[in-house]
């Protein structure tokens, strides 16, 4: 397969009154054509700036890619001007936001909103770009595409408003598409219709996705490849099926064991103790060390390397070293039968 | 929208029959009478005045007999200039006044919305630093202290431009800057705050994901939105500049329907106080009217919304 997007040693850094944030502190991730890669982790684990990273939206004045690259198709995104960076953002790769009531502008008609960025990139006319806005809609279920066009964003649900960010962000035929956490604000049932959506467009068009999410039962419905982020790094990453049945990182452990499971009745939620570290002083050692259960002194005075276990999987513990004592997954971490 | 401007000015009149009733029974506990030199006037000369005006009817007489011909348009006559028509009197001095407002509300909002838009996109540079200086300067000094300071500085001591009077299109500028100032200032301030409130909402964002240039971004999206909650102001501006003109008018000699209605006071000249009141009135709630209306312009969500009563 081909890759296209190769994120090599990303670090971002913000710069507040209190100091310098290093929000994404070496981060690799590769996507290849057609893939879909999932990156999951708690708020504040740095998945939301690293895919501002790459579209180039973090704010200029306050934030900084400090190293590393973005390679999409071999340019590095990371060193281009901002004016090639507006031909890349929207053709290219595109994104799809968190919250539908809040991501659209409220005083344009959602037709226009979805013929801006065909006529900058794709040069069409208003009719040509309004009759493909036309067929956007219909791409992502909404009725009456004809009509709706000419609405304001107010006139449509949560659902249909996601939709609508969908069409938009999929208007140029992208080969990159940036979701983060697109059915976070939307409730179950329509969370579910998202979802199919998506895993739908991306059979039809073929584009790429990285889905960044916090909710493990999207991944799985949607995603090849897991990356798990935590205080700004990857601590484990390999297909869905390695990271779900074979979790090798004691936060991989910890999130599949707080997963509310329908069998489990009666047992209390599972929750990780502790909070994530202050990236203000990002710690010296492992990111997890202060709240992992099986934290060793090395843990907290050396970062580990990612230690590979097989082509695709990676897991960054010192629990994974020769040298480290055996220590299973909890009960609560195994994901039951075999899919 | 026609029922919503037929109910709106339904609530007009209203609005009008009670300001012109309070300001009746006001002016009536005015003291002095409304002629000159009354005390050389023989009883009977009196007497004979107080007939011709209705004068001498019981106060609540002269308030239905004047409610009566208000109902038909008759303002009645001045009781100072020779018995001249009110309308007359309004309709000859409007022109200088209305010019004169209008001139610095287009004046002021441009030149603050264009403040307010530079300072928050340039946000903590000296830039925006500058502005803010120069809005709480033209929030806090009064437009009369603004309006002597231009008088001495450009018309007295550099001979710039003319210190008063109303004669020529070079006579407007330093009357009309006076009254901007406050509109610059409080436009210029709420801009800059609606806009950086705008371009920290999440479609700023979408937008800027599209990979539609950053000045499209500001135009298109940024500007269109922070206009709302600006339009909100216009009302109350619009309370500043009419009674900023009665003053204003004092300052530059200006013959304009503002220090028409400042005399008349002094001289109890009641028709004149009423038909100014109520012409007051009427154009501070069409200005009102027309900012609703605006509102519906510039948000659709509150042009369904009404189109839906």
């Amino acid at each position: 397969m081909k890759r296209i997007l190769d994120v090599k040693n990303l670090n971002v850094s913000f710069h507040t009154f209190a100091g310098e944030v290093k929000a994404v502190r070496g981060v690799n991730i590769h996507l290849d054509k057609g893939e879909s890669l999932a990156v999951v982790g708690e708020s504040g684990s740095g998945k939301s700036v690293t895919s501002k990273a790459i579209m180039r939206l973090l704010p200029e004045k306050t934030s900084e890619i400090k190293e590393g690259q973005i390679l999409f198709e071999g340019k590095d995104l990371a060193r281009l001007s901002n004016r090639e960076m507006e031909k890349i953002r929207g053709s290219e790769i595109s994104m799809i936001f968190q919250d539908p009531m809040t991501s659209l502008n409220p005083t344009m008609t959602i037709g226009k909103q979805i013929m801006e960025g065909l006529r900058k990139h794709q040069n069409l006319s208003k009719q040509e770009a309004k009759e493909r806005a036309i067929n956007l809609l219909k791409l992502v279920n909404i009725p009456n595409p004809e009509l709706r066009v000419n609405e304001y964003p107010h006139q449509f649900s949560g659902g249909m408003r996601q939709r609508v960010v969908i069409a938009i962000a999929l208007a140029c035929n992208p080969k990159v598409l940036i979701a983060d956490e697109p059915t976070t604000a939307l409730d179950v049932t329509i969370q579910a219709q998202i979802l199919d959506l998506m895993r739908d467009l991306q059979e039809k068009t073929g584009t790429a996705i990285i889905l960044i999410t916090h909710d493990l039962g999207v991944v799985a419905n949607l995603s090849q490849r897991v990356a798990v982020m935590y205080g700004g790094t990857i601590v484990e990453t390999g297909t869905t099926d390695e990271v779900f049945y074979n979790p090798k990182h004691p936060y991989t452990w910890g999130l599949l064991a707080s997963m509310p499971k329908l069998d489990a009745k009666d047992k209390e939620l599972l929750a990780i103790p502790g909070t994530p570290p202050n990236l203000l002083k990002p710690p010296v050692g492992c990111p997890f060390a202060a709240r992992c259960p099986h934290a060793m002194q090395v843990c907290t005075d050396h970062m580990p390397d990612a230690t590979e276990l097989s082509s695709t999987h990676q897991a960054a513990c010192w629990l994974l070293d020769e040298r480290a004592p055996k220590v299973e997954p909890p009960e609560a971490a195994v994901v039951g039968g075999a899919r | 929208m026609v029922r919503f401007i037929g109910k709106r000015i339904f609530y007009m009149l209203i609005t009008l029959l009670v300001i012109a009733s309070f300001t009746f029974f006001l002016m009536k506990l005015l003291p002095g009478t409304p002629f000159n030199n009354e005390e050389k006037l023989t009883a009977e000369q009196k007497t004979m005045l107080y007939q011709k005006y209705g004068l001498d009817k019981p106060v609540p007489v002269q308030y239905l007999n004047y409610l009566g011909k208000l109902a038909k348009g008759d303002f009645g006559v001045s009781f100072q200039q020779d018995n001249r028509s009110v309308t007359t009197i309004i309709t000859e001095r409007i022109g200088p006044s209305a010019v004169l407002g209008i001139e610095a509300t287009i004046v002021g909002t441009i030149i603050g919305l264009f403040m307010g838009i530079i300072a928050a996109l340039r946000s903590n540079t000296w830039i925006d630093y500058w502005t803010s200086i120069v809005a709480v300067l033209g929030i806090s000094i009064p437009s009369f202290v603004f309006a002597g300071a231009l008088q001495y500085f450009v018309g007295v001591k550099l001979r710039w431009l003319p210190v008063a009077q109303w004669e020529g299109p070079e006579y407007h500028v330093l009357p009309t800057l006076s009254l901007a100032v406050f509109v610059v200032a409080t436009v210029a301030r709420f801009m800059r705050t609606e806009m950086l409130e705008v371009l920290g909402q999440d479609y700023i964002t979408t937008a800027k994901s599209k990979g539609i240039a950053n000045s499209v971004v500001v135009m298109k999206h940024t500007v269109r939105n922070a206009l709302i909650p600006v339009v909100t102001i216009l009302g109350p501006l619009a309370v500043n500049l009419i009674t900023g003109t009665l003053i204003i008018e004092q300052i530059f000699a200006v013959p304009g329907l503002g220090s028409q209605f400042v005399s008349s006071i002094q001289q109890n000249d009641f028709p004149v106080i009423m038909g100014t009141t109520i012409f007051y009135s009427t154009a501070f709630i069409i200005v009102i009217l027309i900012v609703d209306i605006l509102y519906g312009v510039i948000d659709p969500r509150i042009r369904v919304a009404g189109g839906k009563e």
